[in-house]
């Protein structure tokens, strides 16, 4: 297993190779399997969006095109390419032309420092985590440059709610990241994951107290991120036709629409490295043996990386074919009253935490350690957290006159 | 055979230097003079880490910790900076700076 | 090849820092002088990973670029006059030769004490090591008091600016 990580200086310089080389060799190595691997997530996702809100509203969605409509999406992509490629009157060209690259390239970046398994990373930078905060931010602008180009009310209304909740909503994950940091002692991607060996509690989910709370700021904070129901409001379509890519037709739409859809996946399988285990199944055996062959550890670690990403995904669609969408101050008042505190009330404790218990040093080395006090008062917030927001959300539904007088057929 | 020096990353952040300078010195628009002052800062913060790689002794780190400085003025200064064209818009409608000279009549 | 890719690479993000930094003097629309400031910290962030100083070259994109230019641009948003009619206005500017010039002036005596002290003799782009982790230790020990005071100061601004740009009581009445 290669756990040397790399600095930025040398991912750039790399090995003695010509020039041309290298670029072609940047090209071939991971240019062109993010770029393959984009377009494929983006095809799966956007189909199983549609079939789970089809599903959600009782229809079936896409049925024509391929098994069960699974084809649509390739469809839809060659309409989209053969569309007219309009650029609005008095739009600023070059701002227009620039704005969907700027959005795609943040996400598109991002998963160079991604793993897929334990070899499978395209680079482990020694400051990945960072690197995935600071990318982050490109889109924020990509998404101004979007609305402010198109010359439309409509879509500069969305840029503007856009950055502001991005802009907003890196805090609380910024925090959730720090947390994390604090916690693992690293900012290297797969070293985070190599600290998550073991059985299911040794997840960093359950490696606390504090961090299942520090999890679901981060899922929550995730969705405003991509922009997804019910933070959607920078896209509300009855408000804002569709934010700030109203104007946006053809192939500069799908690469939008491709970027949406990739950043749900990068912000996903972030999660699952972070706080689930990465490409470990949980299972301390299984993942022994697995790890014994390099083939077969990269093949199932791929798979489960991969099947938690998709696992996060779907609940991402399930919350946005659910929850109406919230209001813009309500957006504002949940990031910064609630979730800035939470953040900041998980970051002190879990550093607390970390540097009162004895076992905090043992964290580095490369056994699975079990450090059961706080797997199991982890697992126990955990619990608490989930049951206790079901039950809440259970009663708000019973509690509303909707659900009173609806009248069900059983 | 050309090889870069320390030289040639002083002469960037001239440049640099240079274009802030022309900026704040040919524009109207407070926030323009804003992004002039950024590209000043960015010179000298230049200036720091490429001395720290080149002349300063192995495994110091002073001139990036400079820089780590300057980049959080810069984000301060920066929200102040709008802060206050905010209220002078406010009051005057508008961000030209050379309209604002209440002080001086 | 005798021009190794360190090389190619320091011209080819000086070039991308510089250029637009002198676009932000000639262009015309203030959303376009904004955008080349984005270009041109792009470039310096590059130099700075070049450099080896990796952290500070994505704490330069975090700040600069998802901080500092989405204020710039929320800046402009907020006190242009009819951001959908009058986009094109000029940004407000005299002649850019009097800033050019003066620019060139600047430059002219900054390259002499430049070229005159000779730095020639450090040479090489070559592979860092990790700063992080001694960014971190140097910040908590030699550092710790500006470390300190920064936060303090950041407190400060974030009370200052918040109270400044809020939208004042008499202005609804008015």
């Amino acid at each position: 297993m290669s756990m040397d990580t790399k600095t930025l200086v040398d991912w750039v310089l790399g090995s003695d190779a010509g020039f041309w080389w290298r670029f072609a060799g940047v090209a071939a190595a991971w240019a062109l399997p993010i770029t393959l691997w984009v377009s494929l997530v983006g095809l799966i996702s956007i189909w199983l969006e549609r079939k789970i809100s089809a599903h959600i509203q009782c229809r079936l969605g896409p049925m024509e095109v391929g098994p069960h409509g699974a084809l649509q999406t390739i469809a839809d992509g060659v309409k989209l390419l053969a569309k007219e490629d309009l650029i609005p009157d008095g739009a600023d060209r070059m701002l227009f032309a620039l704005a969907p690259i700027l959005a795609f390239a943040g996400t598109f970046v991002s998963f160079a420092v991604i793993p897929f398994g334990p070899d499978l990373i395209i680079t482990d930078l020694d400051t990945g985590l960072y690197f995935l905060a600071a990318i982050g931010s490109l889109e924020a602008i990509g998404v101004i440059a979007a609305g402010w180009a198109s010359n439309n009310k409509w879509a500069l209304f969305g840029s503007v709610r856009a950055a502001t909740q991005v802009v907003c909503y890196e805090i609380p994950m910024g925090l959730a990241f720090v947390t994390v940091a604090a916690v693992a002692g690293t900012l290297s991607m797969t070293e985070i994951v190599e600290q998550q060996n073991g059985m299911l509690w040794n997840w960093y989910l359950f490696r606390n107290p504090f961090m299942p709370l520090a999890f679901i700021s981060y899922y929550i904070a995730s969705l405003a991120e991509c922009k997804r129901a019910p933070f959607d409001l920078p896209e509300a379509e009855s408000e804002l036709v569709s934010g700030f890519h109203t104007e946006y037709s053809g192939m500069r739409f799908a690469i939008f629409f491709l970027a949406e859809y990739a950043a749900m996946y990068v912000v996903s399988a972030l999660a699952v490295v972070l706080f689930l285990g990465g490409w470990y199944t949980g299972i301390a055996p299984v993942d022994k043996a697995l790890a014994a062959s390099p083939l077969w550890g990269n093949v199932v670690g791929a798979l489960v990386i991969i099947t938690k990403s998709f696992a996060l995904i779907f609940v991402q669609m399930w919350l946005r074919w659910t929850l109406p969408r919230v209001r813009l101050d309500q957006m504002m008042h949940l990031c910064l009253k609630v979730m800035v505190p939470i953040g900041m009330f998980v970051l002190v404790f879990a550093a607390l935490w970390q540097a009162l218990l004895p076992y905090a040093g043992a964290l580095n080395g490369r056994e699975a350690l079990y450090p059961t006090l706080g797997s199991v008062t982890g697992l126990v917030v955990f619990l608490v957290l989930v049951i206790g927001g079901w039950m809440w959300v259970r009663g708000v539904i019973r509690a509303t006159t909707s659900y009173k007088t609806a009248n069900y057929r059983t | 055979m050309l090889e870069v020096s320390l030289q040639h990353y002083l002469l960037v952040a001239a440049l640099l230097f240079a274009a802030g300078v022309g900026v704040i010195i040919s524009r109207r628009n407070a926030i323009a003079v804003l992004c002039g002052v950024e590209l000043i800062l960015n010179a000298a913060a230049l200036n720091f880490v490429a001395f720290n790689r080149y002349a300063a002794p192995a495994g110091r780190l002073d001139g990036q910790v400079f820089t780590i400085f300057i980049i959080i003025l810069a984000a301060a200064e920066a929200a102040i900076a709008l802060a206050i064209l905010l209220n002078l818009f406010q009051q005057t409608n508008t961000v030209d700076v050379d309209e604002a000279d209440t002080m001086k009549e | 090849m005798d021009i190794d890719f360190g090389t190619i690479m320091f011209f080819a993000l000086a070039i991308v820092a510089v250029v637009p930094a002198f676009m932000v003097v000639l262009a015309r629309d203030i959303v376009r002088v904004a955008f080349w400031l984005l270009a041109s910290l792009c470039g310096v962030a590059g130099l700075y990973i070049l450099l080896g100083a990796d952290f500070l070259g994505l704490t330069q994109v975090l700040v600069y670029i998802g901080g500092i230019l989405v204020l710039i641009l929320f800046g402009i948003m907020m006190t242009s006059k009819d951001p959908l009619h009058e986009k094109a206005t000029a940004s407000g500017k005299r002649s850019p030769v009097t800033g050019l010039v003066t620019g060139a002036l600047v430059f002219a005596v900054l390259a002499a004490v430049i070229v005159g002290v000779g730095f020639e003799e450090n040479k090489g782009v070559s592979g860092g090591e990790p700063t992080t982790t001694k960014l971190g230790e140097v910040l908590l020990t030699d550092y710790v008091l500006p470390f300190e005071l920064v936060s303090v100061l950041l407190l400060f601004v974030l009370c200052g600016a918040a109270y400044m740009a809020r939208r004042r009581r008499e202005d609804a009445h008015a």
